[in-house]
This record gives C-alpha cells, sequence and structure tokens, in this order.
C-alpha cells in the first residue's frame, strides 16, 4: 500500500566475521545459469562497504560480507530484487549442517579407503602373477607386509562408519548389516596377519580394503543425494519465511517472522499472512484460514479475535498481539494429536534391516559349520580357520549392503528431478507400499492460491489490461488477477483508493479495477459461466455477508469472489475462486489406474467438496471434518490393512500426514504439515504425486531384485568359499563383480515414467 | 629386486601426497560449490575491460 521504505532487522541472521565485519547466508531465487554467478557477484560487490560477494551456484546461495558501519544490509536484498532475484537470509537448519558434517566424514574416509585400496591392489596384483610365476618367498612376505602397513591404518581410519554402527547395533542386542561387514573386514585383516607372519601364500588385506571402499562410494553418493535435496528444501523454506512488521514504538520494522515473541505487536497489511499466532488488538478484517483448516470460508476478525500463524488476510489492516513465538505454534488439539499419532506409528522395518537380519545369522552359521565340518573331517585345526574365514569373507555383504542404498540414491534424484523432494529416508520404499491415497481439498487437489476461473469467457486484450492493472493493488483478489498476465510492469501513475480499487490513465482513457460501485457496474453483474472442473457451483444466500461489499461485489456464493474492471466502455467480470490443478484429473486417473484406492477428506464445508470430488470422479469423500475426525478415517482403513498414503497442506492436516502410513504435502503447505510429510511436492501441477508413487514402486522392485541378485552371487560363491578353493584373486573378482552387478541394475530406477499432463513444468 | 626397498616407498609417498592433496582441497572448501567452479571458468572477469 505505502511505499514507505521500512528499516530490515538481520540481527537474527548477520553474523561477526572478521573485525567490524559481519557476514550472512542469503537463498537466493532466480540463479539459473552461469552469467547469473557474475552478475549477482558484480551488483552486490559495487555496494560500498561490501567486502565479499561470493555465489554458491551448487546450493543457489550468496554469502556477502560487509563493514558494519558502511552499509545498510537492507540495500543487498535491494539491489538482488533490482537485478531480478529475490533473496532471504538463510541460516541453516541444525540437520542439514549436522548432515554436511557427516558427508565430509563420509569422503575423507572415501579418500583413504580409495588411496589404500589402489595401493593394495597394485602389491597384491604383483603378487598374484608372482605366484604363478617366480616370485621369490622373501618378496612376497615384503609386499604383505607392505600391504599391512597401508591396508591396518587404513581400515582403523575409513571403517569407523562401520565399526560404530555395529557397536552401536550389537550394544542394542541387535543385528545390521555393518555387523557382517565388520566381522568380515576385521577377521580378514587378522587372518592376513597372521597368515603373513607364517609366510604363507594368500593375504586378503585388497579384498577387505576394497569392501570398505565400495561400501563408502555407496554411502557417500547416498549423503551427496540426501545433501542436495536438503538444501533446495533449506532454500524454499527460507525464501517463504514470513516477515513481519512489529512495532517499535511507533515506527515499524521488518522483522523476520522467526524473531517476533510474545507480546510484540504487529501490523498485519491486507495481502499478507499473518506471521504468528495472536489476538486482533485493533482493526477490522477477513481472514482466509484455509491453510489453517481447510475451510475456504473466510471469517470476520476485530479485536479480540485470536488469528493463527499462516492465516490470510484480505481486506483490512490488523494491529495484533503475539500470544506465542515463531511460526510453528499450534492450536492446541492439534499439537496433542500430532503427538499421539507420531507415537503411535508403527515404526516400519526397512527392507535393509529385515534382509539383513535374515542373512547375518546364516552366513554366521555357514561359516561355523564349515569350520566344524572341516575339522570333524579330519583338516588341520589352522586350515579349517582359514576356510571358516574365507566363507565370511566372500559372503561379506558388498552387493547386500550396496543393493538397496544404490537404488535409492538413483531413485530420490529421479524424484529430484520430478519435483519431489524426500524428508526421510526409508519413505521411497514406504510409498512403494501404499494402496490407499487420501486427498486433503483445499490447497492439495486445488491450487493453494484463488485463480481466476472465467478467464475463457472475456478478450484477451481487455483481460490482459486488467491483469496489467492488478499488479498495482496489494488486494489478494487483484493479486490473484494479476498471476493472469505475462507483463511484470505496472502502470504508471496507478492509484490505490483504500478499499475500493485501482485506476489508471490508459491513452488518456481511466480504467479502474476494483469493486462493482468503483467501477460503476450494477450490482446485480449476471454470473458468466465457468469453465468446467471449476468447483463454484453452489449459490448459498446464508453466506453473503462474507466478502467485503466495498471492494469487489458478492454473488451470494462465498467460494467465488468477483472483480471488476471498467475501461472506455467497457467492463468484466472475473470470478476467483480456488481452482484445480490443471492436471488434477489425468492424475487422479492415472493414480485409479495403479490400483489405488482413492480418498478425499477435507475440512471444507460438504457443498465446496462435493463438486471436486464429482469432477475427479472420486467416490468416497467426506468434509466438514475436524483433525481428530480425519484421523478417525485413517485408522479405521489401517484397521482393515490398508497402507495410507496421506497428501494434505494444511495444519489440519499434519496429524493425519503423522498418522498415516506415508504422506506427502505440497510445498505451499504449512510449516508444521510439511515437517510431518516424507516428502514435499513442488509446483502447481498434481502430477509428482503419480510419479512418486510409480518411481517408488519400482525402485522397490529394483531393490527386491537386487537382494535376489545377492543372494544368487551367495548361492555360487559359498560352496566354492566351503570346498576351500577360494583364493584371494577369487575373492577380488567375485565381490566387485556382484558390486557392479547391483549397481548397473539399480540405475534402470532413473528410467522415464509416463508423463502426465501438458502443464508447464514445475 | 633390492630396487623395491626405495622404489615401494616412493611409490607411496606420492600416492599419499595425492591423498593429503585431496584432503587439504576438501577441507578449504574446494568441492563445496563444484557446478559454479564449472561455470565460473567461462566467465571472463579477469580480463582488463
Amino acid at each position: 500500500m505505502s511505499a514507505v521504505t521500512e528499516a530490515i532487522d538481520l540481527s537474527l541472521y548477520a553474523k561477526p566475521e572478521s573485525a567490524g565485519t559481519l557476514g550472512m547466508d542469503v537463498a537466493v531465487e532466480g540463479i539459473s545459469c552461469g552469467a547469473c554467478i557474475a552478475r549477482i557477484e558484480g551488483a552486490v560487490k559495487s555496494l560500498p562497504g561490501v567486502t565479499e560477494a561470493r555465489v554458491n551456484y551448487t546450493n543457489r546461495r550468496l554469502h556477502v560480507a560487509w563493514s558494519e558501519a558502511l552499509t545498510e544490509p537492507s540495500r543487498i536484498f535491494q539491489t538482488l530484487a533490482d537485478n531480478g532475484y529475490r533473496g532471504h537470509p538463510f541460516v541453516a537448519l541444525r540437520a542439514e549442517q549436522e548432515e554436511a558434517a557427516e558427508a565430509r566424514r563420509l569422503t575423507r574416509c572415501l579418500a583413504v579407503a580409495g588411496f589404500a585400496a589402489m595401493n593394495i591392489m597394485l602389491l597384491s596384483v604383483s603378487v598374484w602373477s608372482g605366484n604363478v610365476t617366480d616370485i621369490t618367498p622373501e618378496t612376497r612376505d615384503f609386499f604383505h607386509w607392505a600391504s599391512a602397513l597401508i591396508a591396518l591404518p587404513a581400515a582403523a581410519y575409513a571403517g569407523r562408519p562401520f565399526f560404530s554402527s555395529a557397536w552401536a547395533a550389537l550394544r542394542a542386542g541387535t543385528l545390521n548389516m555393518n555387523v557382517p561387514i565388520s566381522l568380515g573386514v576385521i577377521l580378514a585383516l587378522a587372518m592376513s596377519v597372521v597368515e603373513t607372519a607364517n609366510h604363507a601364500e594368500h593375504a586378503y588385506y585388497d579384498s577387505a580394503i576394497m569392501l570398505l571402499f565400495f561400501l563408502l562410494v555407496g554411502r557417500t553418493l547416498d549423503h551427496a543425494m540426501r545433501r542436495r535435496t536438503r538444501a533446495v528444501a533449506g532454500n524454499l523454506a527460507a525464501l517463504r519465511a514470513e516477515t513481519a512488521h512489529r512495532f517499535a514504538g511507533d515506527e515499524l520494522v521488518n522483522v523476520p517472522a522467526a524473531a517476533l515473541k510474545a507480546g510484540d505487536r504487529v501490523l498485519v497489511r491486507p495481502g499478507e499472512r499473518v506471521p504468528a499466532d495472536g489476538e486482533v488488538i485493533g482493526g477490522n478484517s477477513e481472514i482466509d484460514d484455509s491453510l489453517i483448516t481447510g475451510e475456504t470460508a473466510r471469517r470476520n476478525v476485530a479485536a479480540g479475535a485470536v488469528v493463527y500463524a499462516g492465516s490470510l488476510n484480505y481486506s483490512g489492516a490488523l494491529t495484533m498481539r503475539v500470544t506465542a513465538a515463531g511460526g510453528s505454534s499450534l492450536l492446541d488439539d492439534i499439537e496433542r494429536l500430532l503427538e499421539k499419532a507420531a507415537s503411535a506409528k508403527s515404526r516400519t522395518r526397512r527392507l535393509a534391516d529385515r534382509a539383513s537380519a535374515i542373512y547375518a545369522p546364516v552366513v554366521h552359521a555357514t561359516a561355523a559349520l564349515t569350520f566344524v565340518g572341516w575339522w570333524l573331517y579330519g583338516a588341520p585345526l589352522h586350515d579349517a580357520i582359514i576356510t571358516a574365514i574365507a566363507v565370511l569373507i566372500i559372503t561379506c555383504p558388498c552387493a547386500l549392503a550396496l543393493a538397496i542404498p544404490a537404488v535409492q540414491v538413483v531413485a530420490s534424484g529421479a524424484l529430484f528431478k520430478r519435483g519431489v523432494i524426500l524428508n526421510s529416508g526409508d519413505a521411497i520404499e514406504r510409498l512403494a507400499e501404499a494402496d490407499t491415497v487420501i486427498f486433503d481439498k483445499t490447497g492439495t487437489l486445488t491450487l493453494p492460491e484463488p485463480r481466476v476461473v472465467n478467464a475463457a469467457g472475456i478478450g484477451p486484450a481487455l483481460a490482459q489490461l486488467a491483469a496489467r492493472l492488478a499488479l498495482s493493488s496489494r488486494h489478494p483478489l487483484a493479486i490473484a488477477l494479476a498471476r493472469e498476465t505475462t507483463s511484470r510492469a505496472p502502470f504508471d501513475g496507478a492509484v490505490e483508493e483504500p478499499g475500493q480499487g485501482v485506476r489508471v490513465m490508459i491513452d488518456g482513457v481511466e480504467a479502474r479495477l476494483g469493486s462493482a460501485a468503483f467501477c460503476s457496474v450494477l450490482p446485480h453483474t449476471p454470473l458468466i459461466p465457468a469453465q468446467a472442473g471449476i468447483q463454484n457451483h453452489e449459490s448459498r444466500a446464508d453466506n453473503v455477508q462474507l466478502w467485503t461489499p466495498a471492494f469487489a461485489g458478492v454473488s451470494g456464493d462465498n467460494a467465488v469472489s468477483y472483480i471488476h474492471f471498467t475501461h472506455a466502455g467497457q467492463h468484466a467480470t472475473f470470478a476467483i475462486a480456488q481452482r484445480l490443478r490443471s492436471d488434477a484429473i489425468e492424475t487422479v486417473q492415472a493414480l485409479r489406474d495403479l490400483g489405488l484406492d482413492l480418498h478425499i477428506l477435507s475440512g471444507d464445508r460438504e457443498s465446496a467438496v462435493q463438486p471436486v470430488a464429482e469432477a475427479l470422479g472420486i467416490a468416497q469423500w467426506q468434509g466438514g471434518l475436524k483433525p481428530a475426525d480425519k484421523i478417525a478415517v485413517i485408522e479405521t482403513l489401517k484397521a482393515q490393512g490398508c497402507r495410507v498414503l496421506m497428501i494434505g497442506d494444511g495444519l489440519n492436516d499434519a496429524p493425519s500426514l503423522a498418522a498415516a502410513h506415508v504422506s506427502l504435502s505440497p510445498i505451499s503447505a504449512a510449516d508444521v504439515t510439511q515437517a510431518q510429510a516424507d516428502a514435499v511436492f513442488l509446483g502447481e501441477r498434481l502430477a509428482p504425486v503419480y510419479d512418486a508413487v510409480a518411481i517408488a514402486r519400482r525402485a522397490r522392485r529394483l531393490m527386491l531384485q537386487n537382494l535376489w541378485l545377492a543372494a544368487l552371487y551367495n548361492l555360487i560363491a559359498v560352496p566354492v568359499a566351503i570346498a576351500g578353493l577360494v583364493t584371494p584373486l577369487i575373492a577380488a573378482l567375485a565381490m566387485s563383480g556382484s558390486s557392479m552387478l547391483v549397481t548397473v541394475n539399480a540405475l534402470r530406477a532413473a528410467q522415464k515414467s509416463r508423463i502426465i499432463g501438458t502443464g508447464e513444468p514445475s | 629386486m633390492n630396487v623395491l626397498i626405495y622404489l615401494l616407498p616412493m611409490a607411496l609417498g606420492l600416492g599419499l601426497a595425492g591423498l593429503f592433496g585431496f584432503l587439504w582441497a576438501l577441507k578449504s572448501g574446494q568441492y563445496n560449490d563444484v557446478e559454479g567452479a564449472a561455470l565460473r571458468v567461462l566467465s571472463d572477469d579477469d580480463l582488463p575491460k
């Protein structure tokens, strides 16, 4: 509304670096090519006082440092905006920092293991070729001791991720995949040292180190993929973060919503979201709670009313007092439900854990039987032990341990490309198991923001003019209309009449956009027929008062709002309502084709849910549900043995997301809800939901295939080992061969899936 | 075979030098922005204008 620039308080983000300088990380939206790097760095560096500006293209982040006295940090954001980028201060979440540290640790281990594997293999190949020609025992011993010198410290360093995890599992009285791995590595090295001391022909240093190297490659890739998705999610969170206008005395200061404290007084202008839970202390307005409850009808608020973080303020400026700090404060009952649902959620056992629970005892029993068998057969004790250890080495689950992570890396990469960001590691497996899908309506099946629904009935030239004029207004209806234009340049000299509309002179003729009265349109505008697939069929007289007649007239239907435009004798009335996602119908059909059972559970009125359910052909739908009702439906389905995939965005969906077997939410969802979801999807299309299920199913198929391949490998290799025929050369070939096989098979998880719809790429 | 006495340590030493070079590069943040490094090399910001 007013063009007054406010001071931005960045104390939460700026950190002192060297003497007198402050540093800050900024998540930047719009970095799309290499030229952006130079443009951003050049522009920001040219600001007085800025000492450093460096873009990280991989993370789409900018690091700036400036001397405290010389520059006003808000100018950095202004400079970014002037160059066409949107920036928001960014603080890495603890989870992301921990993951980055873990990734660095794994990379160091990988480097050490790689160095050791190369050098030992160099020595081993010499020994192998010498063994069939004329190597002297002295030279062989020398090579073996040199291998031991490299292998022992390298394994002690690079094996720590496995040893510590195996130790933790053993102490907890369970077995995981790291137990046989650690056991195999330690036994192989110990046996090799003993054999070397006895001047033996064979030593297994190369097997032990190569095993560590292969496994570390898998883990490092897994981590890199997870870090990449985490970085994107972190940026999106930073860009979504709201700022609030806090009163400091009589002045307004722009602060990040995260910096608000209970008791702060905050101004919420029309078109802005409420930054924190609180109580209204001044002003009258209407509030759109759809992100909180799914209810699309707006609610009148005045002094004394309680408002929740995430609600959209429609018509008037509100002054509120914050009652709970931060953006994530919750209604009490949602919090309670959430805790209950999260604790009741049965921890599904992951495929890898199940496989290792079967695998480890079988392998160890086989090794023990091999020892006992050879010993009873009359072999010397030394030979019996060596053979048993060879069984343990050859069965060391290299392929098995790679079978699942390799698929996970490829599948999460494929999902990432299609706009699905995984929050939890085992989401892929659980997504693949889902047989029932529950959709929320508002913001999930429909677009999160209202849109113009009758554009087809209005001349394109007139619509473009109106939409361009709408750029000059902050009113939510005007913002919805402005989405229809491709132009980003507002008209010069547009004047906003508060509570009525905007007007401007175009080619000497006045154009007006706003309420019916403001545009001199008769109050009874004929209803313009809407396009197919739009939910505005209802016409309920009892909700008439819910929309301000002052700005844009009401036609007896609160789900649809109207905004009027007049220019040079031409009139247009734009109907603005919740609209289905452009590919919702095709996606729902495709999901049905996958054999999924579909439901809609909405917090919105039944009359608003019905048309959506009918348009999509979903017979099982319910409206007007409270969070507890949604959970009850999920529990009933679970009791029938269904694996529920819940897709929702509202705060009211958060407990159901936690209660469901697996959950998805759109990126526009409330923060708390997103935190509960196993995966988040980007963009305006619904197709990522289908992609997620389809890719997850194929990934699970490949995981099982890989497990069988690994089992097949063991079936062939173990008898050879039991017979005592394994040499280090055979072990090296068998292990690397089987690892390659499962890795190559895993690459198939990225194959193209069916593309739905023709909407713009997200 | 006496040649091995000094060839082997030399080979190991060179390998270790490579390993520490990599660890140093990792530590000094050279792998923090691998995509950006590939693009930066194309910009001519070091040429006098």
